[in-house]
């Protein structure tokens, strides 16, 4: 359904290549399509070319092979002033000798706004952001909050159709980066801008976007709305990359269709569904989320396989009990558990066996 | 009760209760008592730590300094060796035609100086207001060391009848007082009439004011030279990658490296009518061999070689700035929608402007008080305001004048310093 949006693309890469050192790729072919009005995030980890993509289609960097099209029109040899592009930096990039009001007039007055437009602009702006009596404020006067307001009011005061945000949040404590969150995504349904937002956050980018593309290594490695991301990835780094995640190593010892019987290394015998598996015999790593493992027998479907399991740790997290498990030779095997009145409680060093539906594992390509 | 009243509902009152005295600590000391003696430990060891620094500056800046400017307004030459006629000058109106008690008083000083030795002393103290005196103090000392009799005036105008110059008269009556503005005077081409009114010196010895003007002129253009040079490649410094940047860096600290006398010798090499220079531009033809061009010697030969060697006080605050301006501020702009002209006038310009001021206060600082290289290079046009002060205090040996010369200087950079504070603020002063 996402796919067919390729008429009507706002933002468009096709085929994008990016090299510095003519020695490497840091993007390796990049095909990307943004519908108007959509939210876009770049997750990855650093050095996953996701700021590199950002960079390209704000104009400081030229792409090596390939077209980024905006609104149809092919802008590779435009300059970064001609794309009429809105960005949020970083650091903010507040003019450090300009005040508040300076700084959101700086674009109007480039493009030649006259006065009286460019102060009922100004102020409609910070209106927008609830920053209307820091007008005459140096940026340096401003808590890292109010600062990240006044970068995205200057953002938007010149009505730009799509925003870019390159780690806009990254730079301010856990409550208000939540909020901050919120408010952007409020001002994107608001104005009904395209925004491409980049992070390494996967909480951010889950709470926030219509659609998320998981970068690594040069290559989207999946582009998906949040919760297909969370609950279908596609691969093992996919799995691994977002949210918390059990890997376990074995081999495809049955598949019929996307039904698969993987044979753990150690013996044990699971269900899973196989995702990007072909044949019987192949190596795979199946992934399972900690709070889809059970290990009450009521809980599981019928004939589903358990294995065994020893509790090596239980930890006490107010919502939610997290407890660490040995399972086929790996300690690392994490299982949460929601904490209500009627639930059993595990001791370490209890031995349990544990399942799960078929479809909440995932056998994916070996790690 | 001093609680303050805002409106009726609201009262604030002091927490310790109703005293309204000072705070006090638990046990009712004051508070500010006990602060300070808990501090005065950590201070007194403050100060013995910095104290030998203290001393250091002190004995060989703040008291050599301060003898030297004290020559400028303060000379006793005169009035220590000659009290007799500096009484009679203290009594007497300005103008008062010699009587018979000051020509005793004259002679006696004569040769109570003269039989001491000091008569040089007063020579040259009253030859430095009133050239080729000198002479007449130590010859006629000569004549009068065994003793002189009356009548004093008719045996002094005999040995010389320049004693009878009223303008000699004047002078040592200026000369008497051995707190002086004349110094001051002199070092503005001013001078004081028999009357003691205040006059311009004759136009050929009007020196120093042109000096001061052309010293301030080519300070400010070398400033700006090396602002227009020095402003591209710090920002080359500033951007290039790490490795590149180094190597540029070394090529800018290198003639800092170099002995200044070296390199100011090396600008004669190049420089001269039969030098490298010279000598190239006529192989290739541009001027013939007979027109060869004056670059040296003269104020374009200061210009040229100060400018690189003061180009690198400028780079370097302007690099130390330039380096802490983050590129996304002109990507900022450059998205916001300004070229990359305005980017850099409006956005990255400004920015710069701390590092400029301390490049440029740097660098005209030291040009005004510079003194080898326009020694060196600046033939006679191309001599400053310091090649004047170095030549009273080896050459004429009039220290005063050196001293008063100097004062003015200082006076004039601090005027400047102060004017850039209010107009900048020195607080904006990044030297690195």
């Amino acid at each position: 359904m996402r796919e067919d949006r390729k008429g009507d693309a706002f933002v468009e890469f096709e085929h994008v290549q990016k090299s510095y050192d003519g020695q490497t790729l840091v993007v390796k072919d990049l095909n990307l399509s943004i519908a108007k009005g959509e939210f876009v995030t770049m997750l990855g980890p650093s050095g996953s070319g996701k700021t590199t993509c950002l960079m390209m289609l704000a104009g400081f960097e030229t792409a090596t092979h390939g077209d980024i099209r905006l609104d149809g029109r092919p802008i590779n040899q435009v300059p970064p002033h001609k794309r009429g592009i809105g960005m949020v930096f970083q650091n903010y990039a507040l003019f450090p000798h300009m005040t508040v009001g300076e700084n959101l007039s700086f674009p109007l007055e480039v493009r030649g706004l006259s006065r009286d437009e460019r102060e009922t602009r100004v102020k409609r702006a910070l209106d927008m952001v609830q920053m209307g009596d820091f007008i005459n404020r140096r940026p340096a006067q401003l808590s890292g909050g109010q600062q990240q307001r006044i970068a995205l009011a200057r953002a938007l005061v010149f009505d730009p159709q799509l925003v870019l945000m390159d780690e806009p949040l990254g730079a301010l404590d856990k409550q208000l980066r939540e909020h901050m969150q919120f408010e952007i995504k409020n001002l994107h349904e608001q104005l009904g801008i395209t925004v491409v937002y980049v992070t390494h956050d996967q909480g951010e980018a889950l709470t926030m976007s219509d659609r998320v593309a998981v970068f690594n290594d040069g290559r989207i490695q999946q582009l998906a709305p949040p919760a297909e991301l969370y609950e279908r990835p596609e691969n093992s780094f996919v799995a691994g990359f977002i949210g918390e995640n059990n890997a376990l190593a074995g081999t495809i010892e049955q598949l019929d269709d996307d039904k698969a019987l993987v044979r753990l290394d150690d013996g044990g015998l699971i269900d899973a569904t196989a995702v990007n598996i072909r044949e019987k015999g192949q190596r795979t790593t199946v992934s399972i989320r900690p709070e889809r493992v059970e290990f009450k027998p009521e809980m599981m479907p019928e004939g589903a396989h358990t294995i065994e399991a020893q509790v090596l740790q239980v930890i006490y997290m107010g919502d939610i009990l997290r407890a660490r498990l040995r399972v086929a030779g790996s300690d690392n095997f994490v299982m949460k558990m929601r904490n209500t009145i009627g639930q059993t409680r595990l001791d370490a060093g209890q031995t349990v066996r544990i399942g799960w539906h078929p479809e909440d594992a995932r056998a994916l390509d070996p790690i | 009760m001093t609680a303050l009243n805002f409106g009726d509902d609201m009262a604030i009152t002091d927490p310790s209760g109703p005293a309204t005295g000072p705070l006090t600590t638990a046990d009712g000391k004051p508070l500010v008592k006990a602060l300070a003696r808990s501090q005065a430990r950590l201070r007194r060891k403050a100060f013995f730590l910095v104290l030998p620094l203290l001393a250091f500056v002190l004995i060989t800046f703040v008291v050599p300094i301060g003898q030297m400017l004290q020559r400028s307004f303060y000379n006793d030459g005169f009035s220590a060796n000659m009290p007799l006629t500096s009484a009679w000058f203290a009594q007497t109106e300005r103008g008062t035609v010699p009587d018979d008690a000051a020509w005793q008083a004259l002679a006696l000083d004569l040769q109570a100086s003269a039989e001491a030795r000091n008569i040089g002393t007063v020579g040259t103290r009253v030859n430095y207001d009133m050239p080729g005196t000198r002479s007449l103090f130590t010859s006629t000392g000569r004549k009068v060391r065994r003793g002189i009799d009356p009548p004093y005036q008719q045996t002094l105008l005999e040995i010389d009848d320049e004693w009878a110059d009223p303008q000699l008269w004047s002078t040592m009556r200026e000369a008497s007082k051995p707190y002086t503005a004349n110094f001051y005077l002199a070092s503005v081409d001013r001078t004081r009439d028999a009357e003691g009114n205040i006059e311009q010196v004759d136009e050929r010895q009007r020196v120093y004011v042109m000096l001061f003007w052309r010293t301030f002129w080519l300070s400010g253009l070398i400033t700006a030279l090396t602002f227009v040079l020095g402003f591209p490649i710090a920002h080359l410094l500033a951007t290039l990658p790490m490795r590149k940047s180094n190597l540029l860096m070394i090529l800018v600290l290198l003639p800092f490296w170099t002995s200044l006398l070296v390199r100011t010798t090396s600008w004669m090499v190049l420089l001269q009518q039969q030098g490298v220079i010279n000598d190239l531009l006529v192989w290739i033809g541009i001027i013939p061999d007979g027109q060869r061009w004056q670059m040296i010697y003269n104020q374009t030969g200061t210009i040229i070689a100060m400018t690189h060697i003061l180009l690198p006080f400028m780079i370097l605050p302007l690099y130390s700035v330039m380096r802490t301006i983050n590129p996304s501020y002109v990507r900022a702009a450059r998205s916001l929608g300004a070229t990359s002209w305005t980017a850099f006038r409006r956005i990255y310009f400004p920015q710069t402007l701390p590092g400029l001021g301390a490049g440029a206060m740097l660098v005209f600082i030291l040009a005004v008080g510079y003194y080898i290289t326009p020694a060196l290079v600046g033939g006679s046009s191309g001599q400053l305001i310091s090649n004047m002060i170095a030549q009273h205090m080896t050459g004429t040996l009039n220290w005063s004048i050196a001293a008063a010369l100097a004062a003015l200087l200082l006076g004039a950079v601090l005027a400047l310093y102060w004017l850039y504070d209010r107009l900048v603020g020195v607080d904006n002063l990044k030297l690195g």
